[in-house]
C-alpha cells in the first residue's frame, strides 16, 4: 500500500510539473500585462513600456521565466520560499495566500458537511423508496440543481435570501401565500419520505403540513426574527427529540437501556448544562478553542452517561448519548448566538440589514466572540446555500446508486431472512456499506469545490483563492494565477491519494499491487 | 462496464430458452439498436425532453437567422429601438397567443431582448454542440488507443489524461477562454474548451477497449488480416457505443454550464457576441430595474441543460440491459387484485404470496449505474 502510494504521488508530481509548465506558457500567451499602456496617450508610452518590459522580464522568453518560477518553488523545501509577486498591488504572492486559503476553506468546508449530510440523507430515503413519486421528484430536483447556474441562482439569492429578508426584517408582514406554499411543501415531503398505508400517509401529510404551518406562523408573526432564541423549553424539546430520533435510528427503540441514556442525556444537556452555560458565557467570552474543548466535554458527559447505565452492550448506549449529548452543546452554542443576534442587527454597520451579500466578514466590527460568530454566519449562509444546491445534487446521486445497489445484495436477503427488523438491516447492514464509496469520492470532490469555488467567491465577493484567481486573469497578473494552480494541484493529488488510502483501508476488497 | 452484449436474455432474446420470459417475448426478433431505441422511445422524462429541447432548437435558428440567412422575428441582437413603456415585456402568461412588439422586454439601450435571448441560445447550443463532438473525437481516440494498445501507450496517455484531470475544468477552461478570447469567434472557443472535456470519456472508453481486446471476435477480425485501425474502429467500437453516447450527452450537459460560467466571468464569449452567460453577465446589475433580462437566459440555460441531462439519463437507461420498465404501485395494486380476483374464481388462493414479495424482488432489480458511468 505505502509503495503503491508513493508510486502515485511521484507520478503525480512529474504530472503537475509538466502541467503547470503548460499552463505558465499559455497563461503567458493569454494575458498581456502591456495592454493598458498599449492604448494609452501618454507622451512617455514607450518608456514605460519598457520599464514594464524591463520588470516583469518580458523580454525573456516564456519557458526560462518558468524555470526561475518553479526554482522559487522548490525554494520551499529548504525555507526559502519564493512564489512571486503580484506586481499590480506589489504584495507578495506568500502574503496574499494564508488570507484567501483560509477564506476558500471556511466557505468550503462549511457547505460541504452540510451538503454530505443533507445528500446523504435524501438519498437513502430516495432508494429506500425507488420508483415512488418521492424518488421520481429527488431524481428531478437533482438533475435541476445539476443544470443550475450557480452565478444566475447567486444573484437570485442575494436579492431573495438577503435584500427582501432584510427589509422584511424592518417591516415585519408576513407573505401568507408563501407560508402556506412551504407547509404544503414540507407536507409533500414527508409524506413521500414516510412510507406507509394510504391512511397513514395522509396522516403524515396533515401533520407536516399543521406543524409546519404552525412554525413559521409563530416565527413570522411573533418577532421572533428580531429577537430569536430556544430558551430552557426549547433546548429541553430539541434535545429530547433528538434522544428519540437518534435511538430509533442507532440502537431501536426497544432497547431500553439506551433509550433511557439518551433520555437522560437530553435532559442533563438540554436542561442543567444549558442553565448552567448562560451563566458561565455572561461572565466569559468564550475562543474557538474553548468551544472546542466544552464540545469535546459534552461528548465525554453523554458517553459517561451511556456507559453508566452498563448493560451488556453498553457501548452502544455511549455512543448514542454522545451523539445526542452533541446534538444538545450544539443546540447551546446555536442558542447563544442567537441572543446576541438583535444587538448584531442593531450595530451601526450593520444597521438592521443583517444577511450580508458581499465579502467575509464586516470589516472592523467591534464586539465579543459571539457578535464575531454571527457576523460570520450571516456573510457565509449565502454563498454556502449556493455551494450546497450544487454539491448536494452530486451527494444524493451517489448515496442513492450506491444504496441501490448494496440493497440488491444476497447478504441484505440473509439479513431479512434471518428475522432481523429492517431498521437494523438498513442501518447497520446496508447503509454502512453503501457510503464506503463516498468516502473515495468526498475528498476529489471537496478538491473540485475549492477549484469551482471561483463562481461562488466572485459572485459573493469573498477574496479567497478562486478569486485570486480570476483577477489574476483578469489583470493579467501571472505569479497569483500559478500559485493557485499550483495549491490546486497539489490538493488534488492529495485528495485522490486519500481517497485511494482510504478506500483501501475501509475496503478490504480492494487490494493493491504496486 | 460494457453496457451492451451482457445480458444474454436481452441480445439473444430470440432464442427459445428465453421465450417464455415476457422481456424474452418483447424483444424476439429484434436487433440490440432496436431494443436500444424502442427503451429509449418509451423513457418518457428524455421523450418529453427531446422534443422539447428540439422546440428550442428550431425555435431559436429559424427566430433570428444564422449567419446571411435572415430570420422571421423583425428585430435582430444588436440594433436598438426606441424604448417603449420602461423596456417592459410585452408577453404575458395571461395572454401567451399575443407576443407584442418586444414580447422579453428591453434593455436600457433600446435593443429587444427577445432576438438577444434566442441569439444567446443559438450560440450556446452550437458551443454545446461543437464541445460535445470535440469531446467525442478525442475522448474515443485517445481511449481506443490506449485500451487497444495497452503498454507504454496506454501509460503514456493516461498520464497526459491524469494531467488534464488534475485541474477543474474551469480553470483551464479560464486560461483557454482568455487566450482564445483575442479570436473573438465563439466556435473555435468551443472547440478550445471541447479539448479538456474529453479526458472522462477517454477513461471509460479506454475499460471498455481493455476487456473487449480480450473477446473472439478481435481475435477472428485479427486473424482474418484486418488492420489495427479496422479493428479499433470497425470492430470494437460499436461495442462501446453506449458508454460513448451517453457520457457524450452527460458531458454536453456540463459543457453548456462550463461555457456559461465562463461567459459570465468574462473569459468566454465577449460582447459584441452574445451567448446565454454572457447576456447575465452584462445584465446581473439590472435586476432591480428590469430583472426580466437576468431571467430569461438563465431560464434558457436550465431549460437546455435540464433537457440534454434528461435525454443521457434516458440513454444509459435504454442502454443499460438489466434496465427494465418497472410499472407503478398503483398498477402492481391492480395486476394484484385481478390475479386475486381470477384466483378466487378458479380456487382457495392467497394472493399475499405474489403481492409483496415477489414485486420488492422485481423492482429492486434494477440497479442505478450513477457511479459506474462517472456522473
Amino acid at each position: 500500500m505505502i509503495k503503491f502510494l508513493a508510486k502515485r504521488i511521484a507520478s503525480s508530481v512529474l504530472v503537475l510539473i509538466v502541467v503547470t509548465f503548460l499552463l505558465y506558457v499559455l497563461t503567458d500567451l493569454a494575458i498581456d500585462p502591456l495592454q493598458e499602456l498599449r492604448t494609452s496617450t501618454s507622451p512617455n508610452k514607450e518608456a514605460d513600456m519598457a520599464a514594464r518590459t524591463q520588470q516583469l522580464h518580458l523580454d525573456v522568453p516564456s519557458p526560462l521565466r518558468y524555470l526561475w518560477w518553479l526554482g522559487g518553488v522548490g525554494g520551499c523545501f529548504i525555507g526559502r520560499c519564493n512564489l512571486g509577486s503580484s506586481w499590480k498591488t506589489h504584495q507578495t504572492v506568500l502574503d496574499m495566500l494564508p488570507g484567501a486559503v483560509g477564506t476558500s476553506l471556511k466557505l468550503v468546508f462549511a457547505a460541504t458537511i452540510v451538503a454530505i449530510l443533507i445528500g446523504v440523507v435524501v438519498g437513502l430515503i430516495s432508494a429506500l423508496r425507488q420508483y415512488t413519486t418521492f424518488d421520481y421528484v429527488i431524481t428531478f430536483v437533482t438533475f435541476l440543481m445539476y443544470s443550475l447556474p450557480v452565478f444566475w441562482v447567486a444573484v437570485l439569492l442575494k436579492q431573495y435570501g438577503s435584500i427582501s429578508f432584510n427589509n422584511y426584517l424592518q417591516h415585519p408582514r408576513p407573505n401568507w401565500p408563501l407560508i402556506i406554499v412551504i407547509s404544503i411543501a414540507a407536507g409533500l415531503f414527508w409524506m413521500g419520505a414516510m412510507a406507509g398505508s394510504l391512511r397513514r400517509r395522509l396522516i403524515n401529510l396533515a401533520a407536516a403540513t399543521v406543524i409546519t404551518f404552525a412554525a413559521l406562523t409563530y416565527v413570522f408573526t411573533s418577532g421572533w426574527l428580531q429577537h430569536p432564541g430556544l430558551g430552557l423549553v426549547g433546548s429541553l424539546v430539541i434535545a429530547l427529540g433528538a434522544a428519540v430520533l437518534v435511538t430509533h435510528l442507532s440502537t431501536g427503540l426497544n432497547n431500553r437501556r439506551s433509550l433511557y441514556a439518551a433520555l437522560t442525556t437530553a435532559v442533563v444537556m438540554g436542561g442543567a448544562v444549558y442553565y448552567g452555560m448562560q451563566w458561565f458565557y455572561h461572565f466569559y467570552n468564550p475562543t474557538v478553542w474553548l468551544i472546542a474543548l466544552l464540545t469535546i466535554l459534552a461528548i465525554a458527559v453523554g458517553v459517561g452517561i451511556g456507559l453508566a447505565f452498563g448493560g451488556p452492550d453498553k457501548w452502544q448506549s455511549a455512543r448514542t448519548a454522545g451523539i445526542v449529548a452533541l446534538i444538545a452543546g450544539v443546540v447551546i452554542f446555536i442558542d447563544q448566538a442567537m441572543q446576541y443576534w438583535a444587538k448584531y442587527s442593531k450595530m451601526s454597520q450593520i444597521s438592521g440589514r443583517p444577511i450580508r451579500t458581499i465579502g467575509a466578514g464586516e470589516p472592523g466590527l467591534e464586539g465579543n466572540f459571539w457578535i464575531h460568530t454571527v457576523d460570520n454566519y450571516t456573510h457565509l449562509i449565502l454563498p454556502s446555500i449556493a455551494l450546497i444546491l450544487i454539491s448536494f445534487a452530486t451527494y444524493t446521486r451517489y448515496t442513492r446508486g450506491s444504496m441501490l445497489e448494496v440493497m440488491n445484495q444476497d447478504y441484505i436477503r440473509t439479513a431479512r431472512a434471518k428475522g432481523l427488523s429492517e431498521r437494523t438491516v438498513i442501518m447497520r447492514h446496508a447503509m454502512r456499506n453503501a457510503l464506503l464509496p463516498l468516502a473515495a469520492v468526498v475528498p476529489v470532490d471537496l478538491m473540485t469545490i475549492i477549484g469551482g469555488a471561483v463562481m461562488t467567491e466572485t459572485v459573493f465577493g469573498w477574496s479567497g483563492m478562486g478569486k485570486m484567481f480570476a483577477d489574476g486573469l483578469h489583470q493579467a497578473d501571472i505569479d497569483p494565477i500559478m500559485a493557485y494552480i499550483l495549491i490546486v494541484g497539489i490538493l488534488s493529488i492529495l485528495a485522490n491519494v486519500v481517497a485511494d488510502f482510504v478506500y483501501g483501508i475501509l475496503d478490504p476488497r480492494i487490494r493493491v499491487t504496486a | 462496464m460494457s453496457a451492451p452484449l451482457q445480458d444474454p436474455s436481452v441480445s439473444e432474446g430470440a432464442l427459445p430458452d428465453t421465450s417464455g420470459s415476457i422481456e424474452g417475448r418483447e424483444t424476439a426478433g429484434m436487433s440490440q439498436g432496436q431494443i436500444v431505441l424502442r427503451k429509449f422511445l418509451r423513457h418518457q422524462g428524455a421523450m418529453i425532453s427531446l422534443v422539447l429541447l428540439i422546440i428550442v432548437i428550431v425555435f431559436s435558428f429559424t427566430a433570428v437567422g444564422m449567419g446571411p440567412i435572415p430570420g422571421w422575428w423583425k428585430y435582430n441582437f444588436y440594433n436598438s429601438s426606441d424604448v417603449m413603456n420602461g423596456g417592459a415585456p410585452t408577453w404575458h402568461l395571461s395572454n401567451p397567443f399575443s407576443l407584442g412588439e418586444h414580447p422579453f422586454g428591453q434593455d436600457d439601450i433600446g435593443r429587444d431582448n427577445f432576438a438577444r435571448v434566442l441569439k444567446g441560445v443559438q450560440v450556446s447550443i452550437l458551443m454545446m454542440l461543437i464541445m460535445g463532438a470535440t469531446l467525442l473525437v478525442v475522448g474515443v481516440v485517445v481511449g481506443a488507443l490506449a485500451g487497444y494498445y495497452r503498454g507504454w501507450v496506454d501509460n503514456a496517455l493516461m498520464r497526459v489524461t491524469d494531467g488534464f484531470i488534475m485541474l477543474p475544468t474551469i480553470v483551464v477552461g479560464a486560461i483557454l477562454g482568455v487566450l482564445a478570447g483575442h479570436l473573438a469567434n465563439p466556435p473555435l472557443l468551443a472547440f478550445v474548451l471541447g479539448l479538456i472535456l474529453w479526458p472522462t470519456l477517454a477513461r471509460l472508453v479506454r475499460g471498455d477497449f481493455l476487456s473487449l481486446r480480450e473477446r473472439e471476435f478481435v481475435d477472428s477480425a485479427r486473424v482474418a488480416g484486418a488492420s489495427d485501425f479496422r479493428i479499433m474502429f470497425k470492430h470494437m467500437l460499436p461495442n462501446a457505443m453506449g458508454v460513448v453516447i451517453v457520457n457524450t450527452t452527460l458531458m454536453m450537459s456540463q459543457a453548456i454550464v462550463l461555457e456559461t460560467a465562463l461567459s459570465f466571468l468574462g473569459f468566454g464569449v465577449h460582447a459584441p457576441d452574445v451567448s446565454l452567460g454572457q447576456l447575465i453577465n452584462e445584465y446581473q446589475g439590472s435586476f432591480a430595474t428590469r430583472p426580466w433580462l437576468f431571467w430569461w437566459p438563465g431560464l434558457f440555460i436550465i431549460i437546455v441543460a435540464l433537457a440534454v441531462n434528461f435525454i443521457g439519463d434516458g440513454l444509459r437507461d435504454a442502454f443499460d440491459p438489466r434496465q427494465r420498465k418497472i410499472p407503478s404501485a398503483r398498477k402492481m395494486a391492480r395486476a394484484d387484485r385481478l390475479l386475486a380476483s381470477s384466483a378466487n374464481l378458479a380456487g382457495p388462493f392467497t394472493p399475499g404470496g405474489t403481492g409483496d414479495g415477489s414485486t420488492r424482488g422485481e423492482r429492486r432489480r434494477s440497479i442505478d449505474d450513477e457511479r459506474k458511468d462517472g456522473q
